[in-house]
């Protein structure tokens, strides 16, 4: 189990270090450079600009000192952004998105295996039917269009009431995070469910499923130790890269909520061409990810003994 | 006891008539059968029959509704959907004197309260070029304010657009504040010249659609040679599913988009499939060192977080002026793409290379380029169709994803994406805007997802077994 585990860590170091560099090199092919969005200045001043940045020297040089820094953690200063650290910004920035995230993420992985059993077990039935039509529509509609009729909805809903109870927009108390949380996390729901029906109707017609009953144990008891249990080792492999699906599709949720996430600040990034907010926030979600996708494979090994025996 | 003298006839063999050993159903091939009960599928037909229309839509569309998506029309900007509409011709606008009391005194001392307006009403006929509004003078007030709500209002707080005051001898006001053929609520609140009394005189008035003889030639309305009387009907430029905020009509934009929508979902899906079936194929059957190779290298694009470098990608690529960016688009779709089915067709590959019948093949002297196109190809082409049929509704949201944060096309081409982008803007006043193209989204989107769901039950051998 040690040896697997460092044995994923290297790999994911060296994966990381693809991504850096892969982005690197294509943020470098884009023409122009970050000083162009400056207002017109004399090429002394240019030249001193560049200076100041590191952009005189050339590519590979700039490329093994990002490299240097990347190792000593530092991303560096960004250049739209006067005089703010690379690593403030995510520091600041990021546990906005990390919040939204795993809000969304409990949401849609209680919903998920919630709704998937329930479909499994009343099959064919009016329950299964209506929720997985719903389910078909979740995954259907373009979470900007759910976000759009989120906060439409919350606009009636305030303007019912009169006064506004559930902010539509912003953030700060735990009412602002509800509604996108919500929004972010209903598509990777409707597909949880869809796998946790599939997996579960598996589980229902098994052998020791018999076994259990035939020996007396109460219903609940079955749905909760034997079935639920073993149906949802699907449902938590998919939820490493369901972490990646919802952060990158925060963007979308944190633009029209007005949320200050990291999202919207690689977004404006990229369209300025700010060399040094780009790699942080790059490495930094690259990095993020690697360790989600490892941390749920050593997770899936303490649930299911199985992987730990091979 | 009588012997039975047989002849040569019982020595004849019987003839069977009825052929129970015969299979009676014409033998179905793979394709065929997959067919059959993907046809007992009614959802999955549903689908597939929107993706036609769908097709049809944005194929034969602009043939039949020649409408250009790019044209502007200005006198009727966010247009609600609507019948094909006429305007009466008026007479070009004169000025209007309004209603005055001669003579008049302002109240010596101002009460408390004062009565609501009476008598308030629509002088003439109510148009589009003007709205005249008249009341009764009430007592104790020295002046009128005037008020235009969209809604009924609910009570004094929420009369609406304060469109202006009069002294107390103006007993009328005349609108003409861009007004359009739907209905107003009209409020007149009694003042003492500076401060409001609570009370006020509700009027609905329905303005009707009018142009001036100048905008209807200006406008090209007027056919030539016709010679416009006032109070002639003519019909406007007709929008059956409105307009956008620049004026451009609606149905003739998402017809347009559907051309850069259905054109990204579907191509790059196939050619990011074609480049995965290629690669995964090569790695599945050489396998060994070179496989390995290969799949890390696939790992590492996987691991890639997907919508920053679509987006570095498209910017790498670039647009120059007056491109639609949808070439750069497909291309980082496809860049990105191709490891999913890479590695699923690798995973196939290895397994149909162990089963019994290549080994038979091979003993029968194929070879390998037989045995990729005849045996293992075919095989795992069931997989591939239901991984296109789900690749197409992925490609569909990434495209409208990127065009609403507005990385996608670049306007003023317009994609069903770009439309949402700024449907949202104006949701709340006009949502037809926003509701078209993120309907259409969703439609294909579920008829793709419907449609890969019915292939993936007809393709799947094991389903067979369960009927």
């Amino acid at each position: 189990m040690f040896m697997y585990t460092i044995k994923r860590l290297i790999a994911g170091v060296i994966t990381v270090w693809f991504i850096a560099t892969a982005t690197f090199v294509a943020m470098h092919q884009v023409p122009g450079d970050p000083l162009m969005n400056d207002k017109a200045v004399t090429a002394e001043i240019r030249a001193n600009l560049e200076a100041k940045y590191g952009l005189d020297k050339s590519v590979s040089e700039q490329y093994l000192i990002f490299l240097g820094n990347m190792l000593s953690g530092d991303f560096g200063i960004s250049f739209t952004q006067q005089n703010r650290r690379v690593n403030d910004i995510i520091r600041d920035h990021f546990p906005v998105s990390a919040t939204l995230g795993v809000l969304a993420i409990l949401f849609a992985a209680a919903g998920g295996v919630l709704w998937g059993a329930l479909t499994a077990i009343y099959r064919n039935r009016m329950p299964d039917i209506i929720i997985m039509f719903l389910v078909i529509l979740g995954i259907s509609v373009p979470s900007f269009v759910f976000a759009a009729l989120g906060q439409l909805l919350l606009v009636n809903i305030n303007s019912l009431i009169g006064e506004s109870i559930i902010p539509v927009a912003g953030w700060g108390t735990i009412w602002h995070m509800l509604m996108p949380a919500l929004v972010l996390g209903l598509g990777t729901m409707a597909f949880l469910t869809r796998l946790m029906r599939s997996s579960m109707l598996e589980v229902v017609n098994e052998e020791y499923i018999k076994t259990a009953r035939a020996k007396g144990l109460s219903p609940t008891r079955i749905f909760f130790r034997h079935q639920l249990r073993n149906a949802i080792l699907p449902v938590i492999t998919v939820l490493g890269p369901q972490i990646a699906v919802i952060t990158t599709g925060g963007f979308v949720v944190e633009l029209v909520f007005a949320i200050p996430g990291l999202g919207r600040y690689f977004v404006q990034a990229v369209q300025q061409l700010d060399y040094t907010v780009i790699m942080g926030t790059t490495v930094f979600y690259g990095a993020f990810l690697v360790l989600m996708v490892i941390l749920v494979d050593i997770l899936y090994g303490f649930i299911d003994p199985r992987v730990r025996l091979s | 006891m009588s012997t039975v003298q047989p002849t040569a006839a019982d020595f004849e063999p019987v003839k069977v008539e009825s052929d129970v050993e015969q299979i009676s159903r014409p033998s179905l091939s793979y394709w065929q059968d997959a067919w059959v009960r993907l046809k007992k599928n009614t959802r999955a037909i549903v689908s597939l029959w929107i993706i036609i229309l769908l097709t049809v839509f944005t194929l034969i569309g602009p043939f039949i509704w020649q409408v250009d998506p790019a044209l502007q029309d200005l006198n009727q900007v966010s247009q609600s959907p609507s019948w094909p509409k006429s305007a009466v011709v008026v007479e070009a606008y004169s000025t209007w004197d309004g209603i005055r009391i001669d003579g008049y005194q302002s109240p010596d001392n101002y009460p408390e309260q004062v009565a609501a307006p009476t008598g308030f009403r629509a002088v003439g006929d109510a148009t589009t070029q003007r709205v005249r509004l008249s009341w009764d003078a009430v007592a104790g007030a020295d002046g009128y304010n005037i008020y235009r709500n969209n809604r009924q209002p609910q009570d004094f707080n929420d009369l609406g657009l304060p469109l202006g005051s009069t002294y107390g001898d103006e007993l009328s006001y005349e609108d003409r504040l861009s007004l359009e053929d739907r209905e107003y609520y009209y409020a007149v609140v009694p003042t003492d010249g500076i401060d409001e009394y609570e009370s006020y005189t509700l009027l609905t008035v329905t303005p009707q659609l009018a142009l001036t003889h100048e905008e209807a030639n200006t406008r090209g309305l007027a056919k030539s040679g016709d010679h416009l009387a006032v109070g002639d009907q003519i019909t406007i430029e007709f929008h059956p599913m409105g307009t956008d905020y620049l004026g451009r009509d609606m149905l003739a934009r998402l017809m347009e988009g559907a051309r850069v929508s259905l054109f990204i979902g579907i191509v790059a899906p196939f050619l990011y499939v074609f480049i995965g079936i290629v690669y995964g194929g090569f790695a599945g059957y050489f396998s060994g060192k070179l496989d390995v190779l290969l799949m890390r290298f696939a790992d590492f694009v996987v691991a890639l977080p997907f919508l920053l470098f679509m987006i570095l990608f498209k910017i790498a690529f670039g647009i120059g002026p007056g491109e639609s960016g949808i070439f750069p688009m497909l291309i980082a779709l496809v860049l990105l793409g191709w490891p999913a089915t890479a590695r699923l067709v690798r995973g196939q590959v290895l397994q149909i290379r162990e089963q019994g019948y290549i080994e038979a093949a091979r003993l029968l002297g194929a070879k390998d380029h037989y045995l990729i196109l005849r045996h293992i190809i075919p095989n795992t082409m069931g997989v591939i169709l239901v991984t296109l049929t789900f690749a197409v509704p992925a490609a569909i949201f990434t495209e409208a994803f990127l065009s609403f944060i507005g990385m996608g096309v670049a306007p003023p081409t317009p994609s069903w994406g770009s439309m949402c982008n700024e449907g949202v803007k104006t949701m709340l006043s006009h949502p037809h805007e926003l509701i078209f193209p993120a309907v259409l989204i969703s439609i294909t989107v579920l008829a793709f997802n419907l449609l890969g769901d019915g292939l993936t039950e007809a393709l799947d051998s094991r389903m067979r077994s369960r009927e």
